[in-house]
């Protein structure tokens, strides 16, 4: 709609030949348009587009000539450093604390949402109180608690509160550093797995118990059923986060001397001197390598619980980026 | 004739708010009983309570002579087990306003799902007749559709196969078109009006008068909680003795 266009033409002109006969008029745009070979729209060009890419691009190739030219990183020592059995022990270590502090956490957590969204005030108080407790208290905090935990208590004891106990062991016995790490992790791991655990069940709409509860399904089949796999969906993003989070979290766990990935890029920079930044960047790498598998893991996972919630399963990665070539032009 | 509901003395209070005041009910096996009522009446609260959806305050329910959702322990009624309830309401279909199908389960784990899981129907029989019931609905070509991907007349004719699929003794529907536009209204009520033809015992909640006055056998309207009156469609619908019947039904043309 441009400034020129002529007034439209009136009431009376519902058929187009009479503007033709009359041929002292100028041409409307509708004659104009009439004329044309092909009616085909061109779509808007976005030239900003180019130069913002062109921009964005130059400071990437900048930033890449300063990684590979700066001699300081020292690229040959961060190749021999990367593979290097210490280091490689130090991960496995690292993925064994996240996938064990990830279970047990994920498992605490389902408990304790289940807990918190119970009618029963205690179950309730409790679960409460647990979140907020470990929510307040600094993972490195609660790590050199229960390093210590001799300290505080010499033995530990199954049994009847304020009476007998059945099993005691000594508190150094049983707590290693690596258990000390594990159980510290899930702890701290169970309260935040909890809410979001929680916000994903209360993000499933009531009326989906209802019409469970109407059909006459068990309690248990219910939650198993029709809950948990919608709010599923919402707890995958958030979870994923938390997960991410947690694998860098374990870096912590260097303060009670276990040497997990970061321990050992710590100690081994303490013993080569001048290897610090390489050290640094193989530890960086890593962690940014297995960041990405736990995101591909995500992106699959939250595709498989999209199921029936998108009418189409939104496209994977691979087929989006070959339409947008196609789209553009480049796969022609 | 036999009686296929019987609600007596029916109270429910949200707060101060008297919701069902003393509502006497009765239902007849193999005929349709529609409730009308203005919003806020109580209508889908007595529904509701049918299937212990909504535990009364006092009062009671039977199905078939037996007392839903509570039982006579030494002189007094005891609300039943969360167990012993569930099982009760899979003899009773309950249709709902809004259209709450599973929507992660294809419309024929929808549909199979109840049997299945509380009746102990082998899957593949479970499949068999949820395609009959499907096709009986007019749905035999979205069987594995999602609900998401159906129309709303659509998936309340799903809902209504996965209420059938229990085969209930007693079917309850709240409003079942109320979420409906008016062009899928139709195929829900066809689908009812086939229901009805075939003697299923039905409770039907709805606005639809045309509906009510064409297949009802029974029509109860109630205000504020009370029966104001009941009959045969024709005199309730058409001539209505009570004259909060007549102002109600005067609004609705």
């Amino acid at each position: 709609m441009t400034s020129s266009s002529p007034p439209k033409p009136s009431q009376e002109t519902e058929l187009p030949q009479p503007v033709k006969e009359s041929a002292e008029t100028a041409e409307t745009t509708d004659d104009l348009v009439d004329k044309l070979e092909s009616r085909r729209v061109v779509p808007l060009r976005h030239p900003w587009r180019w130069v913002a890419s062109a921009v964005v691009l130059v400071l990437l190739a900048q930033a890449a000539h300063a990684l590979t030219t700066n001699d300081a990183f020292q690229w040959d020592a961060f190749g021999y450093w990367f593979t290097r059995p210490v280091v490689v022990e130090g991960l496995l270590l690292t993925l064994q604390l996240t996938g064990l502090s990830a279970v047990f956490g994920l498992l605490g957590g389902i408990v304790l949402a289940l807990m918190r969204l119970s009618r029963n005030p205690v179950l309730q108080s409790v679960a409460w109180a647990y979140i907020w407790l470990f929510r307040s208290i600094p993972l490195i905090v609660l790590l050199l608690f229960l390093a210590n935990i001799t300290a505080l208590y010499a033995t530990l004891s199954l049994g009847v509160p304020f009476g007998p106990s059945f099993v005691e062991f000594s508190a150094n016995d049983l707590l290693s550093f690596y258990m000390v790490a594990v159980l510290g992790l899930s702890l701290n791991e169970a309260a935040y797995a909890a809410e979001i655990v929680r916000s994903g069940i209360i993000s499933v709409d009531q009326s989906q118990l209802e019409a469970a509860s109407a059909l006459g399904l068990p309690k248990g089949r219910q939650y198993r059923r029709i809950i948990l796999p919608q709010a599923t969906r919402a707890i995958i993003p958030a979870y994923a986060n938390q997960l991410i989070g947690l694998l860098k979290g374990t870096s912590v766990v260097y303060i009670t001397s276990l040497l997990e990935l970061f321990g050992v890029v710590q100690s081994q920079a303490s013993i080569n001197s001048g290897q610090i930044i390489p050290l640094l960047m193989v530890g960086t790498i890593w962690y940014i390598v297995l960041t990405s598998l736990l995101s591909i893991v995500q992106y699959y996972l939250e595709r498989y619980f999209s199921r029936g919630a998108l009418r189409t399963v939104p496209p994977t990665p691979f087929q989006r980026l070959r339409s947008r070539l196609r789209t553009t032009g480049v796969a022609r | 004739m036999t009686v296929a509901v019987n609600v007596r003395g029916a109270v429910k209070s949200y707060g101060t708010n008297r919701v069902l005041d003393e509502v006497d009910f009765t239902a007849q096996a193999g005929q349709v009983t529609a409730i009308i009522g203005p919003s806020g009446s109580g209508k889908s609260t007595l529904l509701r309570a049918i299937n212990h959806l909504e535990p009364l305050d006092s009062g009671y329910v039977t199905v078939r002579g037996e007392l839903i959702g509570v039982r006579l322990h030494k002189g007094r009624l005891r609300e039943l087990s969360e167990r012993a309830i569930l099982r009760q309401r899979s003899r009773i279909g309950f249709v709902f306003q809004s259209l709450n199908l599973f929507p992660h389960l294809s419309v024929v784990e929808n549909v199979i799902e109840a049997p299945v899981v509380t009746q102990r129907v082998p899957k593949q029989q479970a499949i068999a007749r949820a395609k009959d019931l499907l096709t009986k609905v007019g749905l035999a070509d979205k069987i594995d559709a999602y609900p998401r991907q159906l129309s709303g007349g659509q998936q309340q004719r799903v809902a209504i196969a996965r209420a059938l699929a229990l085969e209930p003794e007693l079917i309850l529907f709240d409003e079942p078109t109320s979420a409906l536009d008016p062009e899928l209204v139709g195929e829900v009520l066809t689908v009812i009006r086939d229901l009805a033809a075939a003697g299923t015992t039905m409770i039907v909640v709805t606005h639809e008068i045309g509906f009510a006055r064409e297949v009802a056998d029974h029509v109860v309207f109630i205000d504020a909680g009370r029966v104001v009156e009941q009959g045969p469609p024709d005199q309730v619908l058409v001539a209505p003795r009570h004259d909060r019947t007549r102002e109600f039904l005067g609004k609705l043309v």
